[in-house]
């Protein structure tokens, strides 16, 4: 589905990611972890499309195709999700208008009919049970005053509403209590299928708990220096980061 | 001085013959007191001449445009409701005045609430039937010392709105003026005044509304006056949607007493050179004063709004809230002056401006002017001018929503917080639907 070979990209004139590979197949759950600075939300940000990053070498093919020509609302339109580790706030625009009016241009971008009033109306109080989340909430302006938690279960909300094929999830666990880091997890659980992969971005081990993945990929460096099984997650949490920084440099 | 030097005084001395023609075609009125406050208003225009940029208040606002356009003062036009058909606002239902070149169209004009409810004429009918009333409100309340357009105005005007509400009556069906200026075969000047009297315990909904019809040049010099005797309330709208070769200059100068409210909300979409002056005095207890702008300046268009709240009296509120959307070459200028006078005690002032800027050649200029001489009151003023939010059309387009289309809804939900304000449903379904197509452009 993702094959990501060899990547290389900057901000500005700091390279971040240098000479990323990574396979990822559908129905498959990946956790990228790694110190802070190890490159991990840039990662994220590459495959979204954020335009302040340079990709200076290598390729991102997503379902054969090159991601990395499409504009950010092409890749959403081919079904690329990504969960802001920080949702912007858009005064004036309530999350009903905002989705419809994206879930209707990605309509538009596959051929599809748009959705009327009604059919969406019941495709969201379908959605709205995942993740536990209020209607009120949902008609007030988009993200705005909305507490941590209150946004991230936004982000998966409409992440529920959108069906990508990938979704991106960046530090979808900072700054969120026991509580709501369940109900979030439970969410993108509950999202899980043998067509959609997710990539799961985060320094501790803690939402691993929740969402657990098939494969855990350490990135240190702007490269994955280790990849393993689910208990790769826990060997981190126990012994942190060190001892992999200690090998990566031996391995240069 | 430019070159246009001579051009300003060739204008300045067609103005003045203008008003001795005017006063030649007199027969009585001439003696009455409208015609000398007239006399003195002109007085007072030779006197100031017009503003240049070298003037404190017309810093931002360079006027020198108009003296390359030779208008037509007092042209009459042939225009019927089949010419004003591209000018229809949708469904709009209620008192509809028209005035095209200053002059009062009954023909076009429809006036459906009776006469118990709201007396409305034109003012050129007001001066024929009661000169005295008149007299006894004309330019009382719009200062002209200090304003060389409003004395031109007050010195020129021979026609326009009179609008008067008796005390405790609700006229349920707003009254709109429309100025229509026809611009297709010359170049129209023109002077409309407007007298609004709402009296005790009375509310009323007015709404000034310019086009120009046609290419030609067109230069509007407005002025209204209005007064809310105690326990009035009223909404106030003035909208433009002019073209590339229009000037409007207007003053609107509100008088409140006693527990009174006045929302306003001013709306300019387009016209070439724009100055709104919105000046209210707060001259009783309890008066409550709310203020709306929104601008959107393109192409090479300037809109200027200079705001004036004088708190006269203890215990009142004003709150104001100006945005601004800026293309292309468009510049915009915003002058807040709050007066708090030293009896206003408990006096409470808000006011904020908030601008975007979407083009390198826009440019905005703020003024907030907080003049306090009270000590026991609750003042802030706020002024922002930035560019769209990247992080906002990037999280937007995230989702599949295209970059035009996301900065056209970010920005539509901008102007929200002024357009929401507007009551007349249909007119500001109009001015959505205006904003959404300049947003698309």
């Amino acid at each position: 589905m993702l094959s990501i070979s060899n990547l290389h990209a900057r901000i500005g004139e700091k390279e971040i990611v240098k000479g990323l590979s990574l396979q990822i197949n559908p129905g498959e759950v990946h956790a990228i972890m790694g110190p802070n600075g190890a490159g991990k939300s840039t990662l994220a940000s590459v495959l979204a499309g954020r335009e302040e990053y340079e990709v200076t070498g290598g390729s991102v093919l997503f379902e054969g195709q090159d991601l990395l020509e499409m504009a950010p609302e092409e890749r959403a339109a081919e079904g690329i999700f990504l969960a802001f580790q920080y949702p912007v706030e858009i005064p004036g625009v309530s999350t009903t208008n905002f989705l419809k009016t994206a879930m209707n241009e990605i309509r538009k971008h596959r051929g599809q009919d748009q959705l009327d009033a009604v059919q969406f109306l019941k495709l969201m109080k379908e959605k709205m049970k995942l993740v536990n989340i209020d209607q009120s909430l949902l008609s007030r302006s988009l993200n705005e005053g909305f507490s941590g938690g209150e946004k991230k279960r936004n982000e998966i909300f409409q992440m529920a509403m959108l069906e990508p094929k990938l979704a991106i999830l960046d530090e979808t666990d900072s700054g969120l209590d026991i509580d709501a880091l369940r109900i979030v997890a439970e969410g993108v659980n509950q999202l899980r299928s043998p067509e959609r992969s997710t990539i799961v971005v985060t320094h501790y081990q803690r939402l691993l708990d929740y969402i657990v993945p098939d494969y855990v990929h350490v990135l240190y460096k702007g490269r994955i220096v280790k990849s393993g099984p689910k208990e790769l997650a826990l060997e981190l949490e126990e012994k942190g980061y060190d001892w992999i920084k200690a090998e990566a440099e031996v391995n240069q | 001085m430019n070159p246009s030097f001579s051009s300003y005084n060739q204008f300045k001395d067609q103005l003045l013959a203008a008003f001795r023609t005017n006063e030649a075609r007199m027969n009585g009125e001439s003696r009455t007191p409208v015609h000398q406050v007239r006399r003195a208003a002109l007085k007072q225009f030779d006197l100031l001449g017009f503003p240049t940029i070298r003037h404190e208040e017309w810093k931002y606002s360079n006027v020198s445009g108009l003296f390359k356009e030779a208008f037509e003062l007092d042209e009459l036009s042939p225009i019927t409701t089949d010419d004003l058909a591209t000018l229809e606002i949708p469904n709009l239902d209620g008192n509809i005045l028209y005035f095209v070149n200053g002059q009062y169209h009954p023909e076009l004009s429809r006036i459906i609430s009776p006469a118990g409810q709201v007396q409305i004429s034109s003012l050129a009918d007001a001066l024929k039937a009661d000169a005295d009333f008149i007299g006894s409100h004309f330019a009382r309340y719009a200062d002209y010392q200090d304003n060389a357009f409003t004395a031109l105005n007050t010195a020129l005007a021979t026609d326009g709105a009179v609008i008067r509400i008796p005390d405790n009556t609700t006229v349920e069906q707003p009254i709109i003026l429309r100025f229509i200026t026809d611009g297709r075969q010359k170049n129209i000047a023109s002077q409309p005044r407007n007298l609004i009297l709402v009296g005790q315990n009375a509310e009323v909904t007015v709404a000034e509304s310019y086009r120009t019809l046609g290419d030609r040049a067109s230069f509007v010099n407005v002025v209204t006056e209005i007064v809310l005797e105690r326990d009035a309330r009223m909404q106030y709208y003035k909208v433009q949607n002019e073209t590339e070769q229009s000037y409007h200059i207007g003053t609107t100068q509100v008088n409140q007493t006693d527990n009174t409210h006045f929302y306003s909300a001013t709306v300019t979409l387009n016209g070439n050179f724009v100055r709104n002056n919105l000046n209210i005095v707060l001259n009783g207890q309890h008066a409550e004063a709310f203020m709306y702008g929104l601008y959107m300046p393109n192409g090479k268009q300037h809109v200027d709004n200079h705001t004036l709240v004088d708190h006269a009296m203890p215990n009142s509120y004003s709150s104001e809230l100006y945005k601004g959307i800026l293309d292309d070459n468009g510049t915009g200028v915003f002058n807040g002056k709050i007066y708090v006078r030293p009896d206003a005690q408990k006096t409470n002032a808000y006011q904020s401006c908030k601008n975007v800027v979407l083009a390198p050649g826009a440019s905005m200029n703020t003024k907030p002017q907080l003049e306090i001489f009270a000590d026991d009151v609750k003042c802030s003023h706020g002024t922002t001018t930035g560019q769209l939010n990247d992080e906002a059309l990037f999280y937007m387009r995230s989702r599949g929503i295209p970059k035009d289309e996301a900065r056209t809804l970010l920005l539509y939900a901008f102007s929200q917080d002024v357009l929401s304000q507007i009551k007349i449903q249909p007119i500001r379904e109009y001015l959505e639907n205006v904003v959404t197509q300049k947003l698309g452009k």
